[in-house]
């Protein structure tokens, strides 16, 4: 039993109480960071990750605590769709739904209960499914060459652009503004620098993490100030928390097929959680017809986005590790962590590194269980977080940014730089632009490139390469796919709104 | 409609810049079929043809802010870039807690609050990354404590 035995290797490492500690202080921080609107898994990871990297811990420790931030999020994004109506990050979208007007009918404790249910169900299974298929994925990946790489790239974009947003040539321009900012520096082939202006701090390129970190994070704080702090106050009061058993347990199936549902989505590069949360709300909604009576406060319409959101999150962890190709904004985050702990994500890291993947496996087993413990039981706490004012908040998110950033390079261009993005972050989303695919085209840019050059260098410049394979033909007709079908789908997929009081 | 059209002609303008500046790359003579030039020739292509389905078939416009709310934005953005510029020749004490004290201001216009936010942020965020997690901050502009 080769699963076993890695298990057993991941668990040795999982269990030292050193990263036990890192593990729950990620649950801890994940859950506030989720929680609070306006600080999302991408955002909140972002902000952390030069922190942890000028913390000096090793890859095994900061991926352990990043990723329990990540599944922590996941986890906290529900409990202010729930009490506020916003949601705490864009997956947590679909939990309003539902989960704001059972809490305005005063079973806010049983919305808040059904839902950490059902993302521990959907987080866990995912966590399962990554473990059986990662290892697969990473042997079929030991086929892909450049040209199947240079597709994988491309398909990553497409579904991203295509099914995340709602204008197709809006997601194409996010991602040429990434690639095309990825493309700054020194030409890796050539030796040759590229695009720099002369200017002598964009010879190493653009940091993605100043980027990623201004275009999340300082951009928040000018949405903030642009609605002065508004709408963030508590509409509804939470009584004693008590355990719906009776409603948990006749959501069992809706919580697993949401499970599934939001895995298979996260597995797709590029749709990430969102979609998750999305697919499985609707199709729950499809299978209870019109008696659901979704949208007014049932158990089941609380239960299937958050199962399907945090299932996708652990799927979206599948490409991540096998192909380093990141199926969503957060993993994208997430991935630009092991690039910067130089850590290569890919096939090979199942063979050269089994302890870092699999010590990250078993620690989000039981990142699971201490996030149950502290998302069910001791939910009041992070209730309490939310009272925090923006006014504080903000500022204060502000400061660890410019932090972080400054102790990585202590350059003021860096942080100059992070200002200009975040002032872009907020045009493009004022404009409807997605953020996303232009962090993804900084991230994959250099990647998606070279990828290009050495198929053609193996080809000696025959185009007809990239098309050579299977798999690379099976990869560009998915990619076009992804992004052509959501136009005609557009209708079915409209995204329904949030409810107004 | 109009905002669409004005970010489709800004990104089309750009692109063209950025194809322009591709084909002043220079090439090493010992190149790769490819070459430095075409992949950013060609994000800048895709760009600008995505930029004329903005031109042409624009989305509704967003609901700008209104022209005191860009004072505040504009603001806000001076205060990070003095900051960043502070934050070595004055030490992390002092420009922290004026940067979080105005911004703090422009989300709640409450000024002796919008102070007392200041200080304490200022103060809680070194004490946490200077003693609980060890990072090298300096509090006070050099020279003024040896």
């Amino acid at each position: 039993m080769e699963l076993l035995a890695n298990l057993s290797l991941g668990f040795s490492i999982a269990l030292s109480p050193y990263t036990l500690m890192l593990a729950v202080i990620g649950c801890f921080l994940g859950t506030i960071i989720g929680s609070l609107p306006g600080l999302g898994p991408s955002n909140g990871v972002a902000i952390l990750i030069p922190l942890s990297f000028s913390l000096g811990f090793d890859a095994t420790s900061a991926l352990v605590l990043m990723t329990s931030v990540y599944y922590g999020a996941m986890y906290g994004g529900r409990i202010s769709s729930i009490l506020l109506n916003i949601p705490g990050d864009e997956p947590a979208l679909m939990t309003t739904l539902d989960g704001y007007p059972m809490a305005k009918a005063g079973r806010a404790g049983d919305a808040l209960v059904i839902s950490g249910v059902a993302s521990f169900v959907g987080a866990f299974l995912a966590t399962v499914g990554l473990m059986l298929l990662a290892p697969l994925l990473a042997r079929v990946a030991y086929l892909f060459g450049p040209a199947e790489y240079f597709a994988l790239y491309l398909l990553a974009f497409c579904t991203l652009g295509g099914m995340a947003s709602n204008n197709q040539a809006k997601a194409a321009i996010a991602s040429c503004i990434g690639l095309g900012i990825a493309m700054i520096g020194v030409d890796n082939t050539s030796g040759m620098p590229r695009l720099t202006g002369g200017n002598l701090h964009l010879y190493d390129g653009v940091d993605f993490l100043v980027a990623i970190v201004g275009l999340f994070a300082v951009a928040e704080v000018f949405f903030f100030i642009e609605s002065h702090g508004r709408d963030s106050s508590l509409g509804v009061k939470l009584e004693k928390v008590v355990f719906p058993w009776r409603d948990i347990f006749d959501t069992r199936w809706t919580m697993l097929r949401s499970s599934l549902i939001g895995f298979l989505a996260g597995i797709l590069p590029g749709a990430g959680a969102s979609l998750g949360s999305f697919l499985a709300y609707m199709s729950e909604k499809a299978i209870a017809g019109e008696k659901g009576n979704f949208g007014s406060g049932v158990a089941r319409g609380v239960a299937a986005p958050e199962a399907g959101n945090n299932a996708a999150a652990g799927g979206a962890l599948v490409p991540m590790l096998t192909l380093g190709v990141p199926g969503s904004g957060t993993t994208a985050v997430l991935l630009a962590l092991l690039v910067t702990l130089n850590i290569t994500p890919g096939p090979t890291l199942f063979t050269d590194r089994p302890e870092v993947v699999w010590g990250l496996i078993a620690a989000l087993l039981i990142a699971n269980f201490v996030l149950l413990v502290m998302n069910v039981p001791l939910v009041k706490i992070f209730v309490r977080v939310l009272q925090v004012p923006p006014a504080i908040l903000l500022p204060g998110v502000t400061m660890i940014s410019f932090i972080g950033i400054y102790s990585l390079s202590g350059s003021y261009f860096d942080l100059l730089l992070m200002i200009a993005f975040g002032l872009l972050g907020y045009l493009l989303r004022k404009l409807d632009v997605p953020t996303v695919p232009v962090i993804l085209g900084i991230l994959l840019g250099g990647n998606m490139e070279d990828a290009l050059r050495r198929a053609m260098v193996i080809s000696d410049g025959d185009a007809g390469y990239l098309f050579s394979s299977p798999i690379a033909i099976g990869l560009w007709i998915t990619a076009i796919a992804g992004f052509v079908a959501p136009m005609f789908l557009r209708g079915l997929l409209k995204k329904p709104q949030r409810i107004t009081d | 409609m109009a905002s669409d059209r004005v970010f489709g002609l800004v990104v089309a303008l750009l692109a063209l810049a950025y194809i322009a500046s591709a084909r002043q790359i220079p090439v090493s003579f010992l190149s790769d079929p490819v070459g430095p030039r075409m992949f950013p020739i060609a994000i800048g292509s895709v760009a600008a043809l995505a930029s004329m389905f903005l031109v042409f078939r624009p989305d509704p416009d967003p609901d700008w802010p209104a022209l005191r709310t860009f004072g505040a934005l504009a603001i806000a953005t001076i205060v990070l870039v003095v900051y960043a510029y502070a934050l070595r020749p004055f030490g992390f004490l002092l420009p922290t807690a004026i940067a979080s004290a105005l911004l703090s201001y422009q989300i709640a216009p409450r000024p002796l609050y919008a102070a007392i936010v200041g200080t304490c942020l200022s103060a809680g965020l070194f004490m946490i990354f200077k003693f609980a997690l060890g990072l090298g901050l300096v509090p006070f502009p050099r020279g003024l404590f040896g």
